[in-house]
């Protein structure tokens, strides 16, 4: 879809438009279109594993968490500077993912989405009881934002979104140049047919693994934008429902698009926080939308615009 | 540590193992006829908890410290009665659309799930309550030095009836080997006359109904509150993945390791205990992916 000149165009446009009108946005549209550029980074990091490879993570969260949780403790206890702390986030999320993937690729189907279930929870379980560490329930608050050395203070909303898109742009960049490479292509066929691909001599496991551990890299770059963002990490970031948001972001924008991903996570958060403005009953609308993507629009926004055009 | 320290803990684990074999049983059952993976199956606990609730606010007066074992039966019926329905009415409307989506089951069951838990926030609001239970379940029973709370004893009893009835029902009757067949293979069970539209609404009835009444019974002294759907979930699951989806025995021994794991967990490592739940069971899928008496 990116080899499309008309995306890329699209694409050029919108950022061009959203970056032109900014500074003339209020502060609160401005932090949701914030907001949604990180979890646009989310969204398309589970893209790369569900609509890619194949594979329904169901513990997506603990990655961006793991990484969240890092740069709260990092920049609290140890005062640590936005490079610093963007290298260990993104590691930690990294290694948490290396790891974890050694036991999940082993499984598929709904095994994959168990295993992946049951690892999440092992590190949710840590947020919410290593109290000593994690602060348990309560959080981390006071997260500062970053200081760069520019000229501008991260501090407001504006150079703060500049920040996200242009993170949200390098991240939809390295993550299609990866899906449109030899290996991404390879990870196309495993999810097409895994038996053929091993036939054919392809290192299935290590695709997979790999597969695996660059989108908990880039769900770890969301989650060390979103602890900055926010200014507090708790195991809410880690939970089970936030990593089924993600797939939800995905399945409503179409797996397998990376754009569509990120444009179902700007309609995700837009329409959580409008709707908790008007109403007290978000969930129930929330859990409505859940329900009414799968029996309307199972293969997402991307999938009913593609069938009208075509 | 003493030995009492041992023994009331490992009693506090089985009963709490007890309780999730009601939980659990259903939700693996489920998932063996069905290969649904529930994410709802919580709220069937929750909303089990208040439906019993309000059926003895209905049936003895609401500040009473105990209860009619009329009122706490018909609490338990009730709850079961109404879960089984609206499992029944989920299956039939909404689930049964979506054979062999993975995905989609998984994002329409948590679906359900904010729902329920909204709707139960509307409903009962968001004080948690307890259930009061009959008084000649209130006491201790003393053994020596030890004393059990006969609220514990009761939930073990309880699961070990509906264990034996369980694996009657599956072991010993037709309707028990159709399920097994369904299963071992839905397609093959299809073709040789069996009804797997039927059986699977029968079961989800019945994993409903089960839930629910744990949840009545958990009530009592877990509580019922918001966000007991929730918390109760991931333990299930924990349960049916050590087990083995779709086995019987699987949720046996899954529901009395995990119980005996977390309270243990919780008494000697308070701040690692979830990590002393999911780690093993990280460790157990490892090395046999399917659980401890799952089939691929």
């Amino acid at each position: 879809m990116m080899r499309r000149p008309g995306v890329l165009v699209g694409v050029a446009v919108v950022v061009v438009a959203a970056a032109a009108v900014a500074p003339w946005l209020p502060s609160y549209p401005l932090t949701l279109l914030t907001q949604a550029m990180i979890v646009a980074i989310l969204a398309m990091s589970l893209d790369v594993l569900l609509g890619f490879t194949g594979l329904p993570s169901l513990g997506h969260a603990a990655y961006f968490g793991v990484a969240a949780y890092a740069v709260a403790i990092l920049t609290t206890e140890r005062q640590s500077g936005f490079v610093v702390c963007l290298i260990a986030g993104v590691v930690f999320a990294a290694v948490a993912a290396a790891l974890f993937g050694l036991i999940a690729i082993r499984a598929t189907g709904t095994y994959f989405l168990m295993i992946t279930l049951a690892l999440g929870m092992v590190v949710w379980g840590l947020a919410f009881r290593w109290v000593s560490l994690t602060k348990g329930d309560n959080g981390i608050s006071g997260v500062p934002r970053p200081d760069l050395g520019l000229p501008w203070s991260f501090w407001g909303p504006l150079p703060f979104f500049y920040l996200s898109l242009v993170c949200a742009l390098v991240a939809l960049a390295l993550l299609a140049l990866i899906v449109a490479s030899p290996f991404g292509m390879s990870l196309k066929g495993i999810r097409e047919s895994e038996s053929r691909m091993r036939i054919l001599g392809y290192n299935v496991w290590l695709h997979k693994y790999l597969a695996f551990v660059i989108a908990g890299t880039f769900a770890g770059f969301s989650g060390v934008l979103w602890a900055y963002y926010n200014g507090f990490v708790s195991p809410v970031d880690v939970q089970l429902v936030t990593s089924v948001e993600a797939l939800l972001m995905v399945a409503l924008g179409g797996q397998g698009t990376l754009l569509g991903p990120a444009v179902g996570a700007a309609l995700i958060v837009f329409l959580k926080n409008f709707v908790s403005v008007y109403t007290k009953r978000w969930l129930l609308i929330l859990g409505a939308v859940y329900i009414g993507v799968i029996l309307f629009a199972p293969r997402g926004l991307a999938g009913a615009f593609h069938r009208r055009s075509s | 540590m003493s030995s009492e320290f041992w023994i009331i803990q490992t009693f506090n684990g089985l009963s709490y193992g007890a309780l999730l074999f009601l939980l659990a049983s259903g939700l693996s059952l489920i998932f063996g006829v069905m290969r649904v993976v529930n994410l709802a199956h919580g709220s069937y606990f929750m909303l089990g908890g208040y439906v019993g609730l309000s059926i003895v606010w209905l049936t003895s007066s609401r500040q009473a410290p105990s209860t009619t074992i009329w009122s706490f039966t018909s609490a338990v019926l009730a709850g079961a009665v109404a879960i089984g329905l609206i499992g029944i009415g989920m299956e039939r409307l909404f689930l049964r659309r979506l054979p062999g989506q993975t995905l989609g089951q998984v994002l329409m069951t948590i679906g359900f799930a904010l729902i329920f838990q909204d709707l139960a926030l509307l409903i009962w609001g968001g004080d948690p309550y307890s259930i009061p239970v009959p008084r000649f379940l209130q006491g201790a029973v003393k053994a020596g030095a030890l004393s059990f709370p006969a609220y514990r004893i009761f939930i073990i009893v309880v699961a070990v009836v509906v264990a034996a009835l369980l694996w009657l029902a599956l072991d010993q009757t037709r309707a028990g080997a159709r399920i097994r067949a369904a299963v071992d293979d839905g397609e093959m069970a299809q073709g040789v006359g069996i009804n797997v539209p039927v059986l699977s609404q029968a079961v989800f009835a019945l994993g409903a109904c089960l839930a629910a009444a744990g949840g009545v019974i958990g009530g009592a002294f877990l509580g019922v509150y918001p966000g007991a759907d929730f918390e109760v979930l991931p333990y299930a699951f924990v349960v049916v993945i050590v087990g083995g989806l779709g086995s019987l025995p699987g949720a046996m021994v899954g529901s009395l390791l995990v119980g005996l794991l977390d309270n243990f967990g919780k008494a000697l490592f308070p701040e690692l205990s979830y990590f002393t739940l999911f780690a093993p069971m990280a460790l157990i899928l490892a090395l046999r992916p399917t659980g401890l008496f799952g089939r691929a």
